[in-house]
């Protein structure tokens, strides 16, 4: 598990969903980046820091029940990629449902949730986790 | 540049070794090849250990001088590198060990490969290989290694209507293959059911579709193709070495159903090599998961994407069959000490291009390939060799 100042240095892009977005080809990243892999050079000094709405769509989606320390994480739980509106994919997990309710293209959402703590009276993390987006009563994975 | 040969291999068993120290893998290995090429310690001139993770498998790092130490070639002083690429680390060494002799910077080279797992639990085991993708931004997220694995399994199943019994078929293979390699860990066929029927590890990958941990090392001598005739009547030629990264993230990636640093890797190694796909006799590819391979067999070119799982559904990567895959039982059967594993898929090759593969011989094979990948494919290394 990363250390506390590890984790602090991370915390806007952790806690807002702040992304990078490059002024010079117009794609969004996710985390940030220093410099765009597609523009090299041309983009320095035309970036800026982004906050991502955090909703999108699941990418890909697993149940994982093994190889994940039981301190940290209830098994079994599931991981997803989601690729926000804005374009760029993150990994994270999905909660607040089952594997079976989701398919690929289910509509998520990010919420800020403990991530895991460090130890029995450890400093306890926080990040984004995903949650279906639920629309007139309807169950996710519904068509 | 000079051409480079193999003139010897060595292999330890792979397994759980419980009473086989890191070091006692790593001189067995190079000493086999070192009798194996009839060489004597002093003409070694370089040595390049492939390693994973030996700092957090079992609390050592400088393991090229502890290799170079213990083997008794330190007294010389010769330069040992330590080279690391998560699951490419080996595929790497043996790279940096092919550069050195085709620039004619050292003569005879060692290059070995070795890491010692199982002195670690499983969930520790997990948490160390899980390392070789982004720690900040995937695995402290909750993705564990098998997982992103299992996201691109998800996604390949969708895209290309890759079937789970598909999946299923690379580890029947593997076994079957494995089953005729004594120093594979798992020596034993197994059917579907075995695979379809093990628990699940990240759907819908389950325990039989992940490679096991494994203790291990292997090691090849190098030297320059014209004198290689004075060590070994059977040499045999490295004749492209390719190599490639991608985003270490795999949300990165545009289509986590290729792995465009595969794709690279072959291309610089045939275009080195003056060959196309189709002149590939027999393949050592990285299975770490059963989706691996499928994906693999694509990306090399040997079947259209979205084919290999039909491919390895009809046989067409088996033994007899169009290009064989994996003979060794790949990383699945005989097994994944990490830092070993790109050195033991040269070791095989070398073997089957010499002929002296028994049972699991590839009847002519002439050319052969290793492609052995780091994290989920952010290095790939891929080799070709020919028979002399
Ligand atoms: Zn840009």
């Amino acid at each position: 598990m990363a250390t506390a100042p590890r984790y602090w240095r991370e915390n806007p892009s952790r806690y807002n969903m702040v992304g990078f977005k490059c002024n010079n080809c117009g794609k969004y990243y996710f985390p940030p980046r220093i410099i765009c892999p597609l523009c090299h050079r041309k983009s320095v000094g035309k970036t800026e820091p982004v906050k991502l709405k955090g909703t999108g769509a699941i990418f890909s989606f697993t149940e994982v029940h093994e190889g994940m320390d039981e301190h940290y994480v209830q098994k079994p739980y599931i991981v997803a990629m989601v690729e926000l509106e804005e374009g760029a994919k993150v990994t994270g997990q999905v909660i607040d449902c089952d594997a079976c309710d989701l398919s690929i293209g289910t509509k998520v959402r990010a919420t800020l949730r403990k991530l895991s703590e460090e130890g029995s009276a450890g400093v306890i993390h926080y990040g984004y986790k995903f949650v279906p987006v639920r629309e007139n009563g309807e169950r996710p994975g519904d068509e | 540049m000079r051409r480079v040969a193999v003139i010897g291999v060595g292999i330890t068993e792979f397994g759980e070794l419980w009473d086989s120290s890191f070091r006692k893998l790593g001189i067995g290995a190079g000493l086999s090849a070192v009798g194996d090429a009839k060489i004597t310690a002093d003409k070694i001139e370089a040595l390049f250990v492939g390693n994973m993770s030996a700092g957090r498998f079992i609390r050592q790092e400088h393991v090229g001088a502890l290799i170079a130490d213990y083997s008794g070639i330190a007294r010389d002083n010769i330069p040992a590198t330590r080279v690391e690429a998560a699951g490419a680390s080996g595929g790497l060494a043996l790279r940096q060990g092919f550069m050195a002799v085709a620039s004619s910077l050292h003569d005879i080279v060692v290059v070995g490969g070795a890491e010692k797992m199982t002195d670690v639990s499983d969930v520790e085991s997990s948490l160390i290989q899980s390392s070789a993708a982004d720690q900040e931004w995937e695995t402290e997220l909750g993705a564990t290694f098998a997982s992103l694995h299992a996201l691109m399994a998800t996604r390949h199943m969708h895209d290309h209507g890759t079937t789970r019994e598909q999946l299923a078929d690379v580890a029947v293979k593997n076994h079957r293959h494995g089953a005729l390699n004594p120093k594979a860990q798992f020596r034993r066929e197994i059917n579907r059911d075995v695979v379809l029927r093990s628990p699940m590890v990240a759907s819908p990958l389950r325990v039989f579709d992940c490679a096991p941990s494994s203790d291990g090392a292997a090691a090849v001598i190098l030297c320059p193709f014209d004198i290689a005739k004075k060590f070994t009547d059977s040499p045999v030629e490295i004749i492209g070495s390719g190599q490639a990264s991608d985003s270490l993230g795999l949300h990165h990636r545009k289509d986590i159903c290729t792995m465009a640093a595969t794709r690279a890797a072959t291309q610089r190694a045939l275009k080195m090599a003056g060959l196309s796909q189709k002149d590939v006799d027999v393949a050592e590819v990285h299975d770490n998961y059963t989706i691996s391979e499928i994906i693999a067999i694509e990306d090399l070119g040997f079947f259209p994407k979205g084919e290999g799982g039909k491919a390895t559904e009809d046989g067409l990567t088996s033994l007899d069959g169009d290009v064989a895959v994996n003979t060794s039982g790949g990383l699945k059967a005989r097994g994944d000490p990490i830092g070993a594993t790109g050195v033991a898929q040269a070791v095989e090759i070398v073997s089957q291009l010499r002929g002296t593969a028994d049972k699991r011989q590839v009847k002519d094979a002439d050319v052969g390939l290793t492609q052995n990948v780091g994290g989920t494919g952010a290095t790939v290394v891929v080799h070709l060799f020919r028979r002399v």
